[in-house]
């Protein structure tokens, strides 16, 4: 087995472990940390891939800037114990279900259908393959109206937040 | 050996070797900075152990170990003890994409002083110092107490607020050499000091990544998090023995950090400020520059705080979101238009 091999199992263990740390445990601060032993470990599996563009994006975007404001709204309410709705929640139970066997049914077609093997060779995620693309004539206009959509979400919010600055 | 082994034995050997010098550095640091803060104050400082004091990082590492370690009774007790951890993996790990030195050659191979050069260094560098948040914002939390809680929070908004800058003072850094990789940055800033080290160029982005860093690595004037009078020591408060010094090194490590970083990309790294003093007897002596300039970085944050009272919340916040975001930005933007115009 070769040294990325190792890594890659290494990493998607952690992955997957924590992942179900998330969803398993009552405690929110708890799910949170799991949540981004998850995101950094994916992150590693990225960059294993030969993305290390888009492995540091992963921990910066994800694990970096989102976790960290869910932690500190987590902190600042002192939310302790997991809100659960009133009632039976046998409708929870049976959505929970359903759901859950579609994406059973999702990972079952991708792993049935996925050729086995290494991946296309001559593949290139490096930052300047990436860029190019990204500000290619395909996607440029779309990258912009995306970046003024975010701006005008944030003027947005702290006009909402704060009337008068 | 196989290849692979003797890369796997080098990268191995090259992590060691890089995480014990920072470690001998900072029992160094603490003695350097005990020392110059005291005679910048007119005392003496530590001056007992051994000749001139020189001994007193290896009494106080003693007398850390033999202390009792405590755990407060509402602590959380996995998040109490992961935190000092946390916080010490994310300051070493920064430390491995800083070009050190020249190439060297060591037993018939050719050595980069450097444990990775990373196509995304510089991008690196930013997740890495995102995460390094959790470590305190964990502790902060884990003690249940609310002075410790409170050292937290405040600390992940500052370095929250900060970090935005602290990214974006490097965007003219990176514009200017065309590369995320930290090696192609230093080597963009080949040749005479003046005008080809970024602290020329990048004025700017220098004075915005001074102020950023200094705020990240929590010194003074932004040391608010551990303020004394409001928080008695903020978010290491309930932390004792070695988990108290291991979050105190985590601190040093990345200020050194911050040193090193900075003289990658804005003074021009390892590379010597005059071309002819690159070489003395035909040897690169680009490790002796490195450790120069990362040296006089360390002074001045040791400087800063004896010169520096400590900032208001208020005003770190209006100055962090309305004067040096802003100038970043501007910077950026002026750089970017530079280089669009005069090609």
């Amino acid at each position: 087995m070769t040294l990325d091999a190792i890594l890659f199992y290494v990493f998607a263990a952690a992955a997957l472990g924590s992942a179900l740390v998330v969803v398993g445990q009552r405690h929110p601060t708890y799910s949170a940390f799991a949540l981004i032993v998850t995101l950094c470990s994916l992150s590693a599996v990225f960059g294993l891939l030969g993305s290390p563009f888009i492995a540091v994006l992963q921990v910066v975007v994800y694990a970096g800037a989102i976790m960290v404001l869910f932690l500190f709204v987590l902190m600042l309410l002192r939310v302790t114990r997991e809100e659960r709705p009133a009632g039976g929640g046998w409708a929870l139970k049976a959505t929970a279900i359903g759901l859950g066997a579609v994406l059973a049914a999702q990972v079952g077609s991708v792993l049935a259908t996925v050729a086995r093997g290494p991946g296309a060779p001559g593949f290139n995620a490096s930052t300047v393959s990436v860029a190019r693309l990204l500000f290619s004539p395909a996607y440029l206009y779309v990258f912009e109206a995306t970046s003024i959509l975010i701006l005008a979400a944030l003027v947005g919010a702290v006009a909402l937040a704060k009337r008068d600055l | 050996m196989t290849p692979v082994q003797q890369e796997l034995l080098i990268a191995t050997g090259k992590v060691l070797v890089f995480v014990g010098v920072f470690l001998g550095l900072f029992s160094g640091m603490t003695y350097v900075e005990r020392r110059l803060l005291a005679f910048m104050q007119f005392r003496l400082g530590p001056n007992r152990v051994g000749p001139f004091g020189l001994l007193q990082p290896v009494a106080d590492g003693i007398k850390l170990f033999f202390k009792e370690e405590v755990m407060p009774e509402g602590a959380n007790k996995w998040a109490f003890m992961a935190a000092p951890a946390l916080a010490i993996v994310t300051a070493f790990l920064a430390i491995a994409v800083v070009p050190y030195g020249p190439t060297v050659h060591l037993f018939n191979r050719d050595i980069p002083l450097q444990i990775a050069d990373l196509d995304v260094g510089v991008l690196f560098l930013f997740a890495i110092s995102s995460l390094g948040v959790y470590g305190i914002v964990m502790a902060g939390w884990a003690a249940n107490n609310k002075y410790t809680l409170l050292g937290g929070l405040r600390s992940s908004a500052q370095m929250f607020s900060y970090e935005l800058s602290l990214g974006m003072s490097w965007v003219g850094a990176i514009i200017l050499a065309g590369s995320f990789r930290i090696s192609d940055i230093v080597a963009s800033q080949a040749g005479w000091f003046i005008p080809n080290w970024n602290f020329f160029r990048q004025a700017p982005g220098f004075l915005v990544y001074l102020v950023a860093a200094t705020a990240e690595v929590n010194r003074t004037p932004f040391d608010l998090p551990e303020a004394e009078t409001e928080l008695v020591a903020g978010f290491h408060t309930e932390y004792s023995s070695m988990r108290f010094a291991l979050l105190q090194m985590a601190e040093y490590v990345n200020m050194m950090t911050v040193a090193a970083v900075g003289t990658s990309l804005f003074f021009g790294g390892w590379l010597a400020p005059v071309p002819g003093l690159q070489h003395v007897f035909g040897r690169d002596i680009g490790l002796l520059w490195f450790l120069l300039k990362m040296g006089a970085g360390l002074f001045f944050f040791i400087w800063l705080r004896g010169t520096v009272p400590r900032f208001r919340y208020d005003q770190l916040m209006n100055f962090g979101w309305k004067v040096l975001l802003p100038l970043a930005t501007l910077n950026i933007l002026g750089t970017a238009a530079w280089i669009a115009f005069s090609k």
